[in-house]
């Protein structure tokens, strides 16, 4: 299964942390800056893999993110890149090229869309089409974009 | 502040974001967010209620505090009303703060539970997928109570939505791992299975993970799943790129769902059933051959998939390790990865090659990519990669290549990666030992490790070598010549200062002849780096010195001198002080027998496994060591380099508990003085075929034997009868690998039981011996009874088609995996008899077509062994084809007595 997913930038700054298992808040931060310190020191055009205690780290950078997957040992690491990547697609859909910034300022929709990607550390759902169907329809059952303008901006 | 251009944007939520980003500061920030938690805290308290939209946007605030990293002490109680509302987004936002925020012990989980299942009740299918990943992402204890009973049913209910059942069987699959007590087995269990022929791939992705995880829990409940798996995965290798519609991932066909369902098979070992094995195998060579076909697309996402699968069906062969075709090809299609361009590839090929060096039937298939391998050590720019080829290395080693291999290690050591420098110290010292033909070449090894990597040679490996060279005579006077020579050199490592003083301490004087070796030029060389080394070799040092006192009384005076001076008989510490003065007086006081008897030469290390191994396995983790023990080596696989004693090496035979006098007792008794008995084989022979009844008899005593094996497992009765009318005192037996002891005494007529509990390790050729000593009248009587406990007792049979028999014949068939031996006929040659025989022996029989050949085969303890017996006029003439030289050997000789 998968342990944790970490989107950071190059400065280091995490945009996004999923844990897929129960870990005290002090031991996330501790792995946080060990992978952050780990992933950004590599040299370029090195392989995406890293052993890490008991487990396999993938990452890969997309533009100025970085996105990094724990997964237990027997797992496929090709695969996980395409995790990855997957996610990026479905990030890329529904933001419609996909920055940096989206990410920051609609971080509750990553997550969203991550948790139906994504359950408890396993794939759910790996058609694009159907995860998108997902999220669109649940953004259907929100508001317009007059509401949103008519709201308060504080 | 970009424009939010879909759903429901929080405009709040966004100010406060871009705020935060525009702080210029740390101080700023949390100046920032000291406010907005001040705000945030005033709203929740204030007298006016809060709409559903204004909560959800401070909850949301609050989420995002958090995740910046700063605590947060309340709104929890907001997010839970959060789960009520009926407005979707609310609830989401709600269910989002508590899958990050809540943690199992908090007192809201009731309250949440309660959200949980309301939504799960609604049969609304969003708010249901909302309340199981919620399950999913807490995972609690609690929840596992509250909601283990219910997932199960929603899951195989016939209605459920297709999404549902996904989440539901991951949320059941989380519940499993965190709790597994909770989740309870059932008439859901078989149901699950048949997701496997779901419709909806999404579906049968998770139900394949599900059930992948319950499988490795309890194999047997779920063996209806192979032939599912096997079916399902035929049908997508097997499928057009375009028939799965979405489900196919760059050209390549449902890659999540076949890694999924090569992993379940993982589970397993090969399918029983002949036709289910055929199908799968074409299957994996369907696989195998897709990887030779030109790309569908040049995106990396294409070969990303295509070989995901690849090496996922390559774990699968190595897991079965049963198909020598598919191994070979599998090491094949790898080796064309060592080479390839992307670095991925080339990491992950040298990976699973290290799980392929151990399968006997790849072994040699391997080996012969080794210049590839050597040279991605010299070559890779990425450490990750160098580090996968030395573990390669290590795994593909063996007595042919030991040399190169620990050169080319040695010399990558000069200028290797610091944080892998220890591993590949450990990694050199094993295959040197291990490996080892002459010792010479090993002590020459060491050496070389200390001068190349001294600060990275623990002291597991010095400790090593020194048991090594003192367990060995051969070797000590070439390590003291060479230890003598390395001290030489201008700059030499501490480590090697210990090694050093050590041996010379010890061996000093079978170099001492030599006049440019003389003791008092070795001591003024060890001496000259005393002042440069620490406290513990000080003290190592000083130890020598007196060593050299008594081997050499020429130096004496030198070396009391040295003792003597105030650095040394005052020194600081406390140690070094107390070792000087006591030698000092020793070497004054003592005469030269008593010198002698103190400062002896060690006597031999027992032996235990080595020391090395068991850090580099503490290192490495448990199972990640690939398996480099001498079982799995067919063609140089003898042990002829182990000087432990080779029988306790081979069979750990541990005694039930015992009630009698122990060991050390009969050591101080007035029954030590046993002498020497000749040991009793008389019915040694008689018992190849069967497994009771006497094994020795004389006017007193009688041994009888019932046995029964499992595998390479045994366990023996012994019964002891006394067949006179008196008592037998101190009774006691042993074997000559573990004390044991039985009940003191035997009344006359009686019988006593012993049970003995054996467990075969590795091939073997000696007998335990039996010793039993036992005073009868006043005399003491001595009897060693040789236990026949023979090698093919631990076979298994095998059931093979001729087929199959065959072609593993013909795969043994390296000259020295064959033994023959044709003989004269002792018995009187009844076919029914000799096939009766045969069937005991060998298991199995009717393999061959011509009736005057039997035929059988078995597996001692993950080895296969064949033997054909085709009967001539009055001759026999056997043949035995093993995978190991020495396996066939015994058998032979055993088998031979037997016709």
């Amino acid at each position: 299964m998968m342990r944790f997913l970490l989107l950071f930038s190059r400065q280091g700054k995490l945009r996004l942390q999923k844990w897929f298992t129960p870990i005290p808040e002090r031991e996330k931060k501790k792995i946080i800056r060990e992978m952050t310190t780990m992933v950004l020191a590599r040299q370029p055009r090195s392989c995406n893999f890293l052993h890490w205690k008991d487990l396999k780290i993938i990452y890969k950078r997309y533009a100025s993110l970085y996105f990094c997957l724990a997964i237990e040992n027997h797992e496929n690491e090709l695969l996980a890149l395409e995790v990855i990547h997957r996610y990026v697609e479905l990030l890329d859909k529904y933001f419609g090229n996909v920055c940096e910034l989206d990410i920051i300022f609609n971080f509750e929709k990553a997550y969203f869309i991550l948790d139906e990607f994504l359950l408890g550390g396993e794939i759910q759902e790996t058609s694009k089409q159907i995860v998108n169907r997902c999220i669109e329809s649940s953004d259907m059952l929100q508001e317009t974009m007059e509401e949103y303008m008519s709201k308060p901006a504080f | 502040m970009p424009t939010v251009s879909k759903g429901d944007g929080m405009r709040g939520l966004a100010v406060f974001i871009s705020d935060i980003r525009n702080c210029k500061s740390k101080e700023a920030e949390i100046k920032r967010i000291n406010k907005e938690l001040a705000n945030i805290r005033s709203k929740f308290k204030g007298d006016k209620a809060l709409d559903g939209y204004s909560k959800k946007k401070y909850v949301c605030k609050l989420l995002f505090i958090f995740l910046l990293g700063h605590d947060i002490d309340f709104g929890h109680m907001e997010a839970v009303n959060l789960l009520s509302s009926n407005k979707y987004t609310e609830k989401q936002i709600g269910y989002l703060f508590i899958s990050v925020l809540v943690n199992s012990n908090s007192d809201l989980i009731r309250l949440i539970n309660n959200g949980i299942k309301n939504d799960l009740a609604s049969r609304n299918p969003t708010f249901m997928n909302l309340a199981l990943h919620c399950i999913a992402n807490v995972g609690s204890r609690e929840m596992a109570e509250a909601f283990a009973f219910e997932i199960p049913s929603i899951l195989v209910a016939g209605d459920t939505m297709d999404s549902v059942k996904q989440s539901a069987a991951l949320c059941l699959l989380r519940l499993n791992r965190t709790s597994p007590d909770l989740v309870p087995m059932g008439e859901w269990t078989a149901r699950v299975v048949h997701l496997l022929n779901d419709q909806h791939l999404g579906v049968v992705t998770a139900a394949t993970s599900l059930i992948t995880t319950l499988a490795q829990k309890s194999p047997d409940d779920f063996k209806t799943s192979i032939s599912l798996a096997v079916a399902r995965l035929s049908r997508i290798v097997t499928s057009a790129s375009i028939d799965l519609q979405d489900y196919t991932y760059y050209f390549v066909a449902a890659p999540w769902l076949s890694v999924k369902l090569l992993r379940l098979l993982q589970c397993y070992p090969p399918p029983e059933d002949a036709a289910l094995r055929s199908r799968l195998t074409e299957c994996l060579e369907t696989i195998l051959n897709k990887a030779q076909e030109p790309p569908k697309s040049k995106k990396v996402q294409h070969s990303n998939a295509k070989n995901a699968v690849l090496f996922e069906a390559i774990s699968l062969i190595i897991h079965h390790d049963s198909e020598p075709t598919l191994l070979v090809r599998a090491c094949n299609q790898l080796g064309q990865f060592l080479q390839h361009r992307e670095t991925n590839l080339r990491y992950l090929a040298l990976e699973s090659m290290c799980t392929l060096a151990s399968s006997e039937f790849s072994h040699e298939a391997v080996k012969t990519h080794i210049d590839t391998v050597i040279n991605a050590l010299k070559t890779e720019r990425d450490v990750s990669v160098r580090q996968r080829a030395v573990d390669l290395l290590y795994a593909m080693c063996d007595r042919s290549n030991a040399k190169q291999i620990v050169a080319e290690m040695l010399s990558y050591l000069e200028t290797a990666d610091y944080s892998i420098r220890e591993e590949i110290v450990l990694k050199v010292a094993i295959l040197a030992e291990k490996y080892a033909v002459d010792y010479t070449w090993y002590v020459d090894t060491i050496l070389n490790l200390i001068r190349v990597a001294g600060d990275y040679v623990s002291e597991e490996v010095w400790y090593r070598v020194i048991q090594i060279v003192i367990n060995r005579d051969d070797v000590q006077g070439y390590a003291a010549k060479t230890v003598f020579e390395a001290l030489h050199a201008p700059a030499c490592h501490e480590n090697l200062v210990k090694v050093g003083g050590y041996i010379l301490g010890e061996f000093g004087n079978l170099i001492a002849g030599d006049s440019r070796s003389s003791p008092l030029v070795q001591f003024s060389l060890l001496h000259s780096k005393f002042h440069l080394c620490s406290v513990p070799t000080r003290a190592l040092l000083l130890s020598a010195y007196i060593k050299f006192i008594n081997l050499f009384p020429e130096v004496k005076a030198t070396i009391q001198d040295v003792l003597r001076s105030d650095s040394q008989l005052r020194n600081a510490d406390v140690e070094l002080q107390q070792r000087a003065v006591e030698y000092l007086k020793l070497s004054c006081i003592a005469s030269t027998d008593i010198l002698a008897t103190v400062l002896e030469e060690m006597p031999p290390f027992p032996e235990r496994e080595s020391s090395i191994l068991a850090k580099l396995k503490r290192k490495k983790g448990p199972g990640k060591l690939p398996d480099i023990d001498e079982n799995r080596r067919n063609v140089n696989g003898s042990s002829e380099h182990s000087f432990r004693p080779p029988f306790t090496d081979v069979l750990n035979l541990n005694s039930s508990p015992s009630t009698g006098p122990s060991l050390l007792v009969d050591v101080f008794s007035d029954s030590s003085t046993s002498v020497s008995v000749d040991v009793s084989e008389d019915n040694f022979s008689r018992f190849v075929c069967k497994n009771n009844g006497v094994i020795y008899e004389n006017q007193l005593l009688q041994i009888g034997l019932k046995s029964e094996y499992r595998q390479n497992l045994g366990r023996i009765y012994v019964f002891y009868g006394n067949k006179t009318s008196t008592q037998f005192l101190s009774f006691s037996s042993f074997l000559n690998v573990h004390a044991k002891s039985v009940d003191p005494i035997i009344e006359g007529g009686a019988q006593v039981q012993q049970i003995l509990n054996i467990e075969c390790v590795s091939d073997f050729t000696d007998a335990p011996v039996l010793n039993i000593q036992f005073r009868y009248g006043g005399t003491l009587q001595n009897i060693a009874v040789k236990l026949p406990v023979m090698l093919n007792k631990f076979f298994q049979p095998t059931e093979m088609t001729s087929q199959d028999f065959f072609q593993r014949w013909k795969q043994l068939g390296a000259p020295q995996q064959e033994v023959q031996k044709i003989f004269k006929a002792q018995y009187p040659m009844d076919t029914d008899v000799t096939k009766a025989k045969v069937l005991v022996l060998l298991c199995w029989n009717g393999v061959d077509p011509n009736p005057a050949n039997f035929v059988g085969a078995g597996v001692i303890h993950t080895k296969s062994t064949q033997g054909g017996l085709p009967p001539q006029t009055g001759m026999y003439r056997l043949t035995l084809r093993t995978s190991r030289e020495s396996v066939s050997q015994r058998l032979c000789e055993l088998l031979g007595e037997q016709f």
